[in-house]
């Protein structure tokens, strides 16, 4: 079949113009928030069908960091990094040494617990809600971050499958060779496997930082001081419609919480994309 | 329970060896799933509000939910109707972007990555923060419209008894960024020469869709409703930060409900027991879904698992 030049080029044009279309219709939201922060506050609404500010200010950022009853969103954020980082460093290497001993090893009960870990992935978390928190109750947890740190040092279901898929790709003549060198099976893990798996490792550590940044469930049930608060609970504490009207401030406090995410997601989105195909498709 | 039936036996070392590995997973799925969903089975029978023990009391939560408890349904309606209406669309919306970028150009990546970025911020609440913006009384939506339309519309879409609904399934479609994915790599493995041969045989393009692209993505397919039904079903910041349940409890998801009783009005048996309703209820459709997937679901022969 030929077709002629101009019908090519009309087809190209209509197909780019079809997808920039379907971007500002998905990232018009965003846009939107990001530019009425830096709108002056009685303006967000008034002027809310233009998407660029008249009078561009920062009065917003500095408004809005000041925080609430007497606590700065320096706090919320930096206690949002240390938890976030905690929890990613314990699900990424308790998840891959898991793994290990899934792709690798044969034992006694390994296909029943390799069940019950897939069954924790559709486990809704919703479910464990109540009991989980009297257990840290009984335990004393409550109202400290533990609660929001330890069980990730357990392995996490997604990132563990993630990364058994990625080690059976691994070819076993590798670990053959390391055992005629002889390496024990730590080593075989430690030195051969692990240099290896970076790249499952790298995806995990993107998703678990996004979404333990994001989470506002296990904060809201177990952080009760403000001074305590994670970002998350503390712009929804923020943006209560009861607590203030400041609306610019709340669109900069928005917009702030979003940014170690955005950077997370321009730097690792190939990571993203294919964590998301690997596991997605050989589930 | 030692089975011998051609089954191989592991020496103690073998199986040290496995343990120093997914011990720790061992642990934390005892710690934090078994007992906990344990306990929680148990307390669904008593009466517990955490400062006095708890008191047993039969079926009654139950037997409470099922013929006393009218928000009960409301609720459970709301969230059957908002899995129901979301998870088809946001899976066909996923399915048509997913076509759109097989096309390989020089800008597919950043679209790719455009479409993607609502999907991974989609549950923040900065993003619930601007979507309650988006509609109210005097927000984004209107505001479009009246320039547009030169209209003075002020109905807030988040108040409204018929609409806030509508706003948190938009929200849900927005967010098809996974599946998406998903599916453009399903469309990747399929083998080009089916396609060659419709081509050959004069197939129309809707033809070898519905022949070819559909039926070979059905594993895909499956894969990506159970997972959505699970995510829409589970659902809870949109509908606890967003609208709050309201209005009238138009959007109050049961996960929130769930929430409510145990932590605001501390009945926690109560909690416990509609959580574990929810939690057969889910079971049941997924097991009925594997079951129906004997007859739509296509593996080809060869290259399984």
């Amino acid at each position: 079949m030929v077709r002629s030049k101009t019908n090519r080029v009309i087809t190209k044009v209509v197909y780019h113009a079809v997808c920039l279309l379907l971007c500002v219709v998905m990232l018009y939201p965003l846009l939107w928030m990001v530019f009425s922060s830096f709108k002056e506050t009685n303006a967000v609404f008034t002027t809310a069908a233009d998407l660029l500010p008249e009078h561009w200010t920062l009065d917003n950022y500095i408004n809005g960091w000041r925080g609430f009853l007497s606590t700065s969103f320096g706090v919320f954020f930096k206690n949002s990094l240390f938890v976030t980082v905690l929890a990613t460093v314990g699900a990424v290497f308790s998840s891959v040494v898991i793994a290990f001993g899934f792709a690798r090893l044969k034992f006694r009960g390994s296909k029943l617990w390799f069940a019950c870990m897939m069954l924790t992935m559709m486990l809704p978390f919703q479910v464990l809600m109540v009991p989980q928190y009297l257990l840290y109750n009984k335990l004393g947890w409550v109202g400290t971050y533990l609660p929001l740190i330890v069980p990730f040092f357990f392995g996490q279901g997604f990132f563990i499958f993630l990364d058994v898929q990625f080690i059976q790709g691994i070819p076993r003549e590798l670990d053959e060779a390391a055992r005629i060198d002889g390496c024990s099976t730590w080593g075989l893990f430690l030195r051969v496997i692990l240099p290896l798996v970076v790249p499952a490792l790298v995806t995990s550590g993107v998703f678990s930082f996004i979404w333990r940044w994001e989470d506002f469930l296990a904060p809201l049930l177990y952080l009760n001081r403000v001074p305590s608060y994670t970002m998350a609970i503390a712009l929804k504490m923020f943006s209560d419609p009861t607590a203030q009207s400041d609306w610019g401030a709340m669109f900069a406090m928005s917009t702030l919480s979003l940014v170690p995410a955005f950077i997370i997601f321009a730097m690792f989105q190939k990571y993203l994309v294919e964590g998301i195909a690997t596991s997605g498709l050989k589930g | 329970m030692r089975k011998t039936n051609g089954r191989p036996q592991y020496s103690m070392r073998q199986n040290l060896e496995g343990y120093s590995f997914i011990g720790l997973f061992v642990i934390g799925f005892l710690a934090f799933t078994v007992i906990p969903i344990g306990t929680s089975l148990v307390l669904s029978f008593t009466k517990y509000d955490i400062l006095s023990p708890p008191q047993f009391v039969g079926l009654d939560n139950f037997v409470q939910m099922f013929t006393g408890d009218h928000q009960f349904w409301v609720s459970f309606g709301v969230t059957l109707f908002y899995v129901i209406v979301s998870v088809p669309l946001r899976l066909a919306f996923a399915l048509a972007v997913a076509m759109l970028l097989q096309k390989t150009t020089k800008l597919t990546t950043f679209y790719r990555a455009a479409y993607y970025l609502p999907t991974i911020i989609g549950s923040s609440i900065a993003i619930s923060v601007v979507w309650r913006q988006m509609f109210s009384a005097d927000g984004l939506l209107n505001s479009i419209i009246n320039k547009i339309f030169h209209t003075q519309i002020n109905i807030s879409w988040i108040g409204g008894e018929k609409t806030a609904i509508w706003t948190l399934i938009i929200l849900a479609i927005w967010q098809y960024g996974s599946s998406m994915l998903i599916f453009l790599s399903g469309l990747k493995q399929i083998p080009k020469e089916l396609y060659e041969a419709a081509d050959i045989d004069g197939a129309s393009k809707v033809r070898s869709f519905f022949r070819i692209t559909l039926p070979m993505l059905t594993p895909v397919v499956f894969f990506n409703v159970i997972m959505q039904l699970i995510q829409g079903f589970m659902t809870f910041t949109q509908s606890y930060v967003i609208t709050q349940g309201m209005p009238m409890d138009k959007t109050l998801f049961i996960t929130v409900y769930v929430y409510r009783n145990s932590f605001t009005y501390y009945k926690m048996g109560y909690g416990c027991a509609i959580a574990w309703f929810l939690l057969i209820f889910m079971a049941v459709i997924t097991a009925l879904l594997f079951k129906s997937s004997r007859s739509w679901v296509f593996y080809q022969a060869e290259g399984g698992d």
